[in-house]
């Protein structure tokens, strides 16, 4: 790197008033940098969630389905009492949580696999296994797992000559679907973390006459926390706000909440203004929570 | 050393083959499903045919919806590559009041649903700007995309900064170089691979999202995964798909090859 500086040092603060200005004014330069960026993501973007979630107290003309302005607490009533909305909120609930556990489920033995008894080799080549299914599309993996249960499809077929039958578009395959589509971010983070554990607590931890199992449960799990708890902010915020996996292998029956904002939109926008605020004060608490364990800044 | 019994070695070399499995015969399902005679996904397949991909790259409505993909996902990221650069600036270099929230608010386009973004956006567009004569169109989706794109060139370009050496700006700047010299000749050339690669990760980013691409997309108008979705919601006429995904999965490898690059690049250079 060749660096070719000013040689006319001695005037550089009168010839560059700007860069003097700037060096001088520490504010002035943070106000330069963040004015940008702060304009568009206040201005375009929180504005547009307050406007939509000022419509949540807005009602709807029962003779001309017009959305006038006004406040009412019907519509966030209506979402927390209607028995069909609280399925749909309990199953998104239950369908985030299981793909959080599955994805946990197999990251733990991956990653103890590929940290602790895979050769180098080995290790670099699941390593990008592991990566390049994220590169594949969202939709595209929706297509595949449609393709790989559909009724007369590759799974029932391989599955046939046990007596099993697979489980077609059912919440199940929701759930098989939004682990496909998220679990490398709970594998990568939980591998990391394995690796990172120095190796000395594994040799104590024989030396004190720890199996394996013990060492497992007992050394590596306390350490997987952070990692686990990392990569579950994707599973589960990721997965509590889909609703196109819902509606692509989810057949009848696999309403998610996204699904009931999306087609109330139109129809009526007050209540669907109502539902979105269950994922958004989801995603914040999970959000401040995990920032207050640190655990978003080891990614 | 971890000591597992050979039976827990060979329980978690199963669990790892049936996570690959799991990962892989999908996909291969897709690519095979693109040569496939019938139009519907039975297994076996009864035969095989090239008919898919020439109908696909004769359709003029595809080619539309790649060439919008491509647009928006450039526009998208240069806004994301402009703001987020700024930003990772601020929040590294700065100790302020709000700092975190700052941080809060970068990562939350993309934390939050797409359909609640996607929903909020177009509500403003269509029922605030609209009404006051001010149309959007295309250039509306441009907007959305870049704003969950932001954090994606942030979180390159400040982990970048974080390992950066101070010093050599100060250096520059005694030497007489004004801020924009220094910056392009001293601190730009040091964080260039996170900032290429951030913009990378933008674009991809832009070019596979659909739910906010679902509400914000002005009428008529398809993007690639747009396109996809509308095949897939006829499900008897899905096969142009299968060819298109087996597209996009041959694809993947090029971000995958090029980050390998990048690391490598980078351990040179350390």
């Amino acid at each position: 790197m060749t660096v070719t500086a000013s040689p006319s040092a001695p005037r550089a603060a009168q010839s560059k008033p700007l860069s003097t200005l700037l060096y001088r004014h520490r504010w002035l330069r943070l106000a330069g940098l963040l004015s940008l960026p702060l304009t568009w993501l206040v201005g375009l973007y929180i504005v547009s969630l307050v406007l939509l979630l000022v419509t949540a107290f807005w009602f709807i003309d029962p003779f001309t389905s017009k959305v006038i302005p006004g406040f009412t607490l019907e519509n966030f009533a209506l979402v927390f009492s209607e028995p069909a909305y609280i399925t749909t909120s309990l199953r998104t609930l239950g369908i985030a949580l299981a793909v959080t556990l599955l994805s946990a489920a197999f990251a733990i033995p991956l990653g103890i696999f590929m940290a602790k008894l895979a050769s180098p080799w080995l290790r670099a080549v699941l390593a990008v296994a592991i990566t390049l299914p994220l590169w594949a599309g969202y939709l595209v993996k929706i297509l595949a797992m449609r393709i790989t249960f559909t009724e007369e499809g590759f799974f029932n077929w391989l599955m046939a000559p046990f007596g099993i039958s697979g489980p077609g578009f059912s919440i199940l395959t929701v759930v098989l679907t939004l682990t496909y589509l998220w679990f490398p971010y709970m594998a990568l983070p939980v591998y990391t973390a394995i690796r990172q554990i120095p190796v000395n607590l594994f040799d104590a931890s024989a030396d004190l006459g720890a199996r394996g199992f013990t060492t497992i449960r007992t050394v590596v799990l306390p350490l997987l926390w952070p990692a686990l708890l990392a990569g579950s902010v994707f599973t589960f915020s990721l997965s509590l706000g889909d609703y196109i996996v819902a509606r692509f292998v989810g057949g009848a029956n696999a309403q998610m909440i996204g699904s009931i904002i999306a087609s109330n939109i139109n129809l009526n926008p007050p209540v669907a203004a109502a539902f979105s605020v269950i994922p958004i004060a989801f995603v914040v608490i999970y959000l401040v929570v995990t920032r207050r364990t640190g655990a978003l800044e080891r990614m | 050393m971890l000591r597992l019994t050979r039976g827990t070695k060979v329980a978690f070399g199963v669990i790892v083959a049936i996570v690959l499995l799991f990962l892989y015969a999908p996909l291969f399902l897709v690519i095979i499903n693109s040569f496939n005679v019938a139009p519907i996904a039975n297994w076996p397949i009864r035969g095989f045919t090239l008919d898919w991909w020439v109908r696909a790259f004769q359709n003029e409505a595809l080619w539309a919806a790649v060439q919008n993909s491509v647009i928006v996902a450039a526009g998208a990221m240069v806004f994301a590559l402009i703001l987020g650069t700024l930003a990772a600036f601020a929040l590294q270099r700065f100790e302020f009041f709000g700092k975190h929230t700052v941080n809060l608010l970068i990562v939350l386009p993309i934390a939050l649903p797409g359909v609640v973004t996607g929903v909020a956006f177009s509500n403003s567009f269509n029922n605030v700007l609209e009404p006051v004569g001010i149309q959007v169109g295309y250039f509306g989706m441009i907007i959305a995309h870049a704003t969950f794109c932001i954090v994606m060139v942030f979180n390159n370009v400040f982990a970048r900064l974080r390992r950066m050496n101070p010093s050599m700006q100060e250096a520059s700047m005694d030497l007489g170089a004004s801020l924009w010299q220094t910056f392009r000749l001293v601190t730009f050339p040091q964080f260039r691979t996170a900032f290429v690669a951030g913009g990378l990760l933008a674009f991809a980013l832009s070019f596979d999202e659909i739910v906010v691409t679902i509400f914000t997309a002005p009428a008529g108008v398809e993007t690639l995964p747009l396109w996809m979705f509308n095949q897939m919601a006829r499900p008897n006429e899905a096969t142009q798909v299968n060819v298109i995904a087996t597209v996009l999965i041959l694809l993947s490898f090029i971000p995958v090859y090029i980050s390998q690059r990048l690391t490598r690049a980078e351990e040179e250079e350390r």
